[in-house]
């Protein structure tokens, strides 16, 4: 690593956190209904579009008819992607004729974009045409990035009311999300990645002779307007099939550079919004800082173990399935950035990362996507955390446990061990079945213990919803395209559904004054605490299996030994 | 320790290996399905190995027995007790107007009257409806004074079990029977049918579920073991055999706070029970650690309840010594304590001994309603009085001076006025037409009591006075005693309205209370303290009651409750951290082998760090120090973390130095300790 990495690493970081307390406020003013400097000129479409579709923004639901809304509409949007796959070839914009999606292939992308993962187990260029990739993923990309920034925004009025029985309007939320914040950031990104070079265009692809004098066929298309909603709303689904790696998605150093802190601009500033909308911002740095400790230190152990000596391959700082325009650092930093945050977009192929910062990039998805997370998805994620940190540790101070004022009781440990364990036991399920079938073995593309990464690095990003892979399992089979699909539906929706159960549940409550009495939630003793309960909870489920994949295969490696 | 609770908390755990009980306690249960499974693959699979595994882990799951055991033995000496005055009593039952009948005690229903007499055994709870007796209630509050039991007013209530020791009482019934204060009583500090707390309940919650995922976590090892085995090319060389898996998982699981924590529960109650408090409920405990605010009635638990002398202030050209002189000798016959009260500050201030004041030459004069004065006039010999000393309220004695021809001086009116104002009460003392001076009769409050609502404050409880005062004595009583804030001339209604404001806010409220008109308050409040010398009617609506009626205990309930929920913290966050090490024992044993390219050390033996024996004494010393770490915690679970006053941050801080750090650590230190003994011992 040399100095340009280091200056890279500390603009990035720089960026982030200018740009978290802005972006964090501005949020706060849309989703209180406050008046902003976009309002001029949004307010009047919102209003309109409240009329056409026959909402009363001022009318209040309940955690379960706000929950039903937003399930219903979800499904809704499955079916839509779901359908313009398998009627591709009859459809418009399908300039290269490809052929209709297989019913497996199609519920698994379908799954993968409705709930904001992502996972790929087609390549773009090939299997996709321009209508689909438009209508149906980058629509999907903006709308489950709203729908997280919906329970969230659930989540918090659960905490702030008080004896109340709403969550505010599920359409509201939605509809504020996307036009104040998702699509006005996604036009500017776009421009800014079509100035780098990023294509944005209907031509059919390009067919061109090499210099070889062989035929190539270079894939074009509308990829800027995808790639900046993909970033901004923690999607990661690539236009292309590789994702950012590809020099049409990602052709810069400062295109990658916008992607990455697209990546986690919203995620953080949500955090911050949260801390202004309670009227307590110090509760919002404080969850904050417990994410930027995890994330400084997954950081450090990768890009260490990715600078280390590798004795099997003879060098160090190996550079193969990383971008020579980006560099050791930039992949790295990208790997965490993607894994921790739920976007699961690469500019490095994972499959190919040293044993440790793979582990990482797996362990940051296990933990439940809380280091910054999701859009939306990270701030209700940790908070189930910080519920079960308040229980464990809260009892320590002498009083029944309470978070902001709000009693913490059997209900909420429920829905929140539901939250935490389940995505768990997803992973944990999932792989194991994986392993013990043949058609789950067959995927496999390496020998000795880097197999088992791959099927459990798919499994944790699908339950994650997290998107990204080990690339060399190979998964456009019917069975992983069912089983990671039902894992996908299955990590966004139980934690989704207890997280507005929660709230509804604490919307119902009293809130308890402050007093030097209650267990202090913005010092640095808690944040440690929060910081300790979701390693422990979380590697102390994983900790046998990744002894077995990446851990075995790092001191493997250290020995020089490879399959 | 007793030993009889010992010994007979012994028998009790092997008693509670009955399935039925055991199925109660999840985490344990798993422990106890484990230990079964271990036995009977015994016959399949001897090894010295997978039996000292075996008995391991029932050991585990008797140690959590005694646990529970101990805790409960604790209460059943006294519950035994308790029962003894439940045997066999006879009542005169009330059949028709003054006929009477004698029949079981047990029969007696709700309503029913009976007649006790001298040496009777009072046969249920009831309220005294006609007569006055003194009662012996030492059975249960261990006070051996009798005390007054009549009807009407706030000392109407008795209680089955007590003995009438004169005198004649109408009782009507107030209790169904079995349901009786001494039958709760036995109930509560017995541990039976112990309802779980909310509190409880969720963390159990939690303790279960992460077993589950534990569960989860160990039996899916096999296949992904399997999968190793084959990339590796070495069949069959990791070692995870039933007994394995099972030590792994019982590991893992919280078994620490899974086996105490019924042992802290009832040791809580256990707590209360030796102050003399009964709760009622389990969750009045949980909630008095939850306490905001303490509802504290001024008399008997701010001040002692009757005023005193603090000050004699002389009028203008009197001798200090001579109104103190005087003060004294009108107070000689006052048996009331504040006539007491004025005897000891003149003691005290100006070393004026009693004196012996000859009968026949001094008259005293007792306090009416009438004259408001009390005194002392003394003979000559048998004639006119020379000597005519009063004390009383300042009108009075200004017209008792007017009318041998004295003025009332102005510097003692003002003073008079000043006393007043500040919550005193002034007397006024005078001697033949002269006036001599003031005496300051004040409320005096409790000493180190101020200290203790400064602890409150710093722990967060606001403590509020309520008093039946004009608000300014009460002014003046909160700012000496240092409340937080004060109810002057407040009425049971009153409080009721106040409980009902802070609850609103949403702040738990605790209050003491003895009255029948209290009783709403008393239900209302989040932890509600009945005086046991107060009425049927507030003991039925408190949720706790204290058997020495003593007010003040309410901080003490305040800290058995803030003290139980840190224990149960403490040992969960111990418990969990305890996991750490456990890994790093049990997993290099499990899979050392694996990828060796010689010998019996792959790259995961790496992971060892402990540098334990061998796979075998690894995982052995892993679960005897899983085992031991419960019985060596028992005394703590039952005696509660140590309890410092002080604000939320510093007690987090301290626990978790202690509890969480300690509990990554002591694992790590005890695995090796046993390990080196095993294989001292030559067990492995």
């Amino acid at each position: 690593m040399d100095i340009l990495d280091l200056t890279q690493i500390v603009l990035y970081a720089a960026c982030l956190i200018v740009a978290t307390p802005i972006l964090g406020s501005f949020m706060a003013k849309v989703f209180e209904g406050e008046k902003n400097f976009l309002s001029p000129l949004l307010g009047p479409p919102e209003k309109l579009s409240y009329r056409l579709a026959g909402i009363d923004p001022k009318e209040e639901m309940g955690w379960k008819r706000y929950s039903l809304a937003l399930l219903v509409f979800n499904a809704l949007g499955f079916l839509t992607v779901y359908l313009l796959q398998i009627f591709q070839k009859s459809l418009p914009l399908n300039s290269q004729g490809l052929t209709n999606v297989s019913w497996d292939l199609a519920f698994n992308t379908a799954v993968s974009f409705m709930t904001n993962t992502n996972w790929q187990a087609y390549s773009g260029e090939s299997t996709l045409g321009y209508l689909v990739q438009m209508l149906g993923l980058t629509v999907q990309n903006f709308l489950s990035a709203a729908t997280g920034i919906a329970v969230m925004l659930g989540l918090i009025r659960g905490l702030t009311r008080k004896s109340a029985v709403g969550l505010g309007n599920f359409w509201v939320d939605l509809t504020r999300s996307t036009l104040y914040v998702l699509v006005p950031l996604s036009l500017l990104w776009a421009l800014l990645l079509t100035g780098q070079g990023v294509v944005q265009n209907f031509t059919p692809y390009l067919k061109a002779t090499t210099l070889e004098g062989s035929a190539q066929i270079i894939p074009l298309g509308p990829a800027a307007s995808q790639i900046a909603i993909k970033q901004l709303g923690t999607n990661g689904g690539g236009f292309f099939g590789v994702n950012s790696a590809h020099p049409f998605e990602n052709p810069t150093p400062f295109s990658n550079f916008l992607q990455m802190f697209a990546l986690l601009m919203i995620p953080a500033a949500q955090v911050y919004m949260f801390g202004v909308m309670i009227k307590r911002k110090r509760q919002g740095l404080a969850l904050l800082a417990a994410m930027s400790i995890i994330f400084v230190l997954a950081f450090g152990v990768a890009l260490k173990a990715e600078l280390l000596p590798n004795p099997v391959l003879g060098t160090s700082a190996a550079m193969e399935g990383k971008e020579t325009r980006f560099g050791i650092a930039n992949s790295v930093l990208w790997a965490v950035a993607t894994s921790s945050a739920s976007n699961g977009s690469v500019n490095a192929m994972h499959d190919s990362l040293s044993p440790l910062a793979g582990l990482i990039a797996m362990l940051n998805i296990m933990l439940g996507e809380v280091i910054f997370g999701g859009v939306g998805a990270g701030f209700y994620g940790i908070l189930m955390h910080v519920i079960l940190t308040v229980f464990i540790a809260g009892l320590m101070v002498g009083r029944t446990p309470e978070y902001l004022g709000k009693k913490i009781e059997g209900p909420e440990i429920c829905w929140a061990v539901v939250a935490v364990l389940i995505p768990n036991a997803v992973i944990l399920g999932g792989s194991v079945l994986a392993n013990m079938l043949p058609c789950g073995i067959s995927g496999i593309s390496s020998a000795g213990p880097h197999g088992l990464s791959q099927i459990l690095y798919a499994f944790s990003s699908a339950a994650g919803n997290n998107g990204s892979a080990f690339a060399g399992l190979n998964v456009n089979t019917v069975f992983y395209n069912v089983a990671l699909g039902i894992a996908m539906l299955i990590g966004r929706f139980v934690v989704i559904i207890p997280a507005l159960a929660i709230a509804g549940s604490l919307a119902g409550k009293k809130t308890a004054p402050v007093s030097s009495g209650t267990f202090p939630t913005d010092g640095a003793l808690f944040i440690l605490l929060l910081v300790s309960v979701i390693l422990i909870v979380g590697a102390l489920t994983f900790l046998p299996v990744l002894t077995l994949g990446p851990i075995v295969e790092h001191f493997l490696m250290l020995q020089g030994r490879a399959f | 320790m007793k030993k009889e609770i010992i010994l007979s908390a012994i028998f009790e755990s092997i008693k509670k290996l009955n399935p039925l009980v055991q199925i109660k306690n999840l985490v344990m249960f798993v422990v106890y399905v484990g230990a079964i499974l271990t036995t009977v693959l015994l016959w399949r699979n001897f090894s010295p190995f997978n039996l000292q595994i075996t008995i391991w882990l029932w050991i585990t799951v008797l140690f959590a027995n005694f646990a529970e055991a101990v805790a409960e033995g604790r209460g059943k000496a006294q519950a035994d007790a308790l029962r003894k005055m439940r045997t066999q009593v006879f009542a005169m039952k009330q059949v028709a107007h003054g006929k009477f009948e004698r029949v079981n005690a047990a029969d007696l229903k709700l309503g029913d009257i009976v007649e006790c007499f001298a040496r009777d055994t009072i046969p249920a709870d009831g309220e005294v409806i006609e007569g006055i007796a003194s009662v012996d209630e030492s059975a249960i509050t261990g006070e051996s004074a009798p005390v007054i039991r009549e009807s009407g007013g706030d000392r109407s209530a008795v209680t089955g079990g007590t003995k009438v020791l004169s005198d004649r009482i109408l009782i009507r019934v107030t209790s169904e029977p079995g349901k009786a204060f001494l039958d709760k009583m036995i109930a509560m500090v017995e541990g039976a049918h112990r309802q779980k707390t909310p509190n409880e309940i969720a963390l159990e919650i939690l303790l279960v579920s992460l077993t589950a995922i534990f569960v989860m976590a160990v039996f899916t090892l096999p296949p992904f073991a399997q999968y190793s085995e084959k990339a590796s090319g070495q069949i069959g060389v990791v070692n995870l055999t039933i007994p394995i898996l099972i030590s792994l998982l019982v590991c893992l699981i919280p078994t620490t706070i899974g086996g105490l924590l019924s042992a802290i529960g009832i040791s809580g109650i256990d707590r209360l029970t030796r102050r003399n408090v009964m709760a009622l409920s389990g969750r009045a405990v949980e909630a008095a650690g939850d306490i905001d605010v303490l509802l504290l009635d001024k008399t008997g638990t701010i001040t002692f309840g009757n005023r005193m002398a603090t000050r004699l202030i002389p009028a203008p050209g009197v001798k200090a010594e001579e109104l103190a002189d005087a003060a004294q000798l009108s107070s000689f016959a006052d048996e009331t304590p504040e006539g007491r009260s004025i005897v000891v500050l003149a003691k005290n201030q100006f070393g004026l001994r009693s004196r012996e004041v000859a009968e026949h030459e001094a008259h005293f004069i007792p306090f009416t309603a009438q004259t408001r004065m009390s005194g002392v006039d003394f003979y000559e010999h048998e004639g006119r009085p020379v000597r005519k000393i009063r004390k009383g309220a300042s009108d009075a004695v200004r017209d008792f001076v007017g009318s041998d021809g004295g003025i009332f001086p102005s510097a003692v009116r003002e003073e008079v006025e000043s006393i007043s104002k500040k919550g005193g009460t002034p007397l006024v003392v005078s001697e033949n037409a002269r006036v001599l001076g003031v005496i300051e009769l004040k409320d005096v409050v409790k000493g180190g009591i101020k200290e203790r609502f400064a602890q409150l404050r710093k722990m967060g409880i606001r403590t509020v006075m309520v008093t039946g005062d004009n608000p300014l004595t009460a002014a003046s009583i909160a700012a000496e005693a240092g409340v937080d804030d004060f109810m002057a001339e407040a009425k049971p209604e009153d409080k009721l309205k106040r409980i009902r404001d802070e609850q609103s806010h949403g702040r738990l409220v605790a209050m003491t209370g003895d009255g029948t008109n209290d009783a709403p308050a008393l239900a209302q409040a989040d932890v509600g303290v009945a005086m046991n010398s107060g009425t049927q009617a507030a003991r039925e609506a408190g949720n706790m009651v204290d058997l020495d009626s003593n007010p003040t205990k309410l901080i003490e309930i305040v800290e058995i409750g803030k003290q139980l929920l840190m224990t149960r913290g403490a040992l969960t966050t111990f418990s969990i951290a305890n996991d750490v090490a456990k890994y790093f024992a049990i997993l290099p044993a499990m899979f050392g082998a694996l990828y060796a390219l010689h010998g019996v050390n792959g790259p995961l033996a790496a992971l060892n760090i402990m540098k334990l024996y061998s796979p075998e004494s690894a995982i052995l010393s892993a679960v005897i120090f899983n085992a031991l770490i419960i019985i060596a915690l028992v005394p703590l679970a039952l005696r509660g973390v140590t309890y410092r006053a002080q604000g939320a941050a510093i007690v987090l801080r301290r626990n978790l130095l202690i509890y969480g750090f300690g509990g990554l650590v002591v694992p790590f230190i005890g695995i090796k300790l046993v390990d080196i003994l095993l294989v001292t011992l030559h067990w492995v």
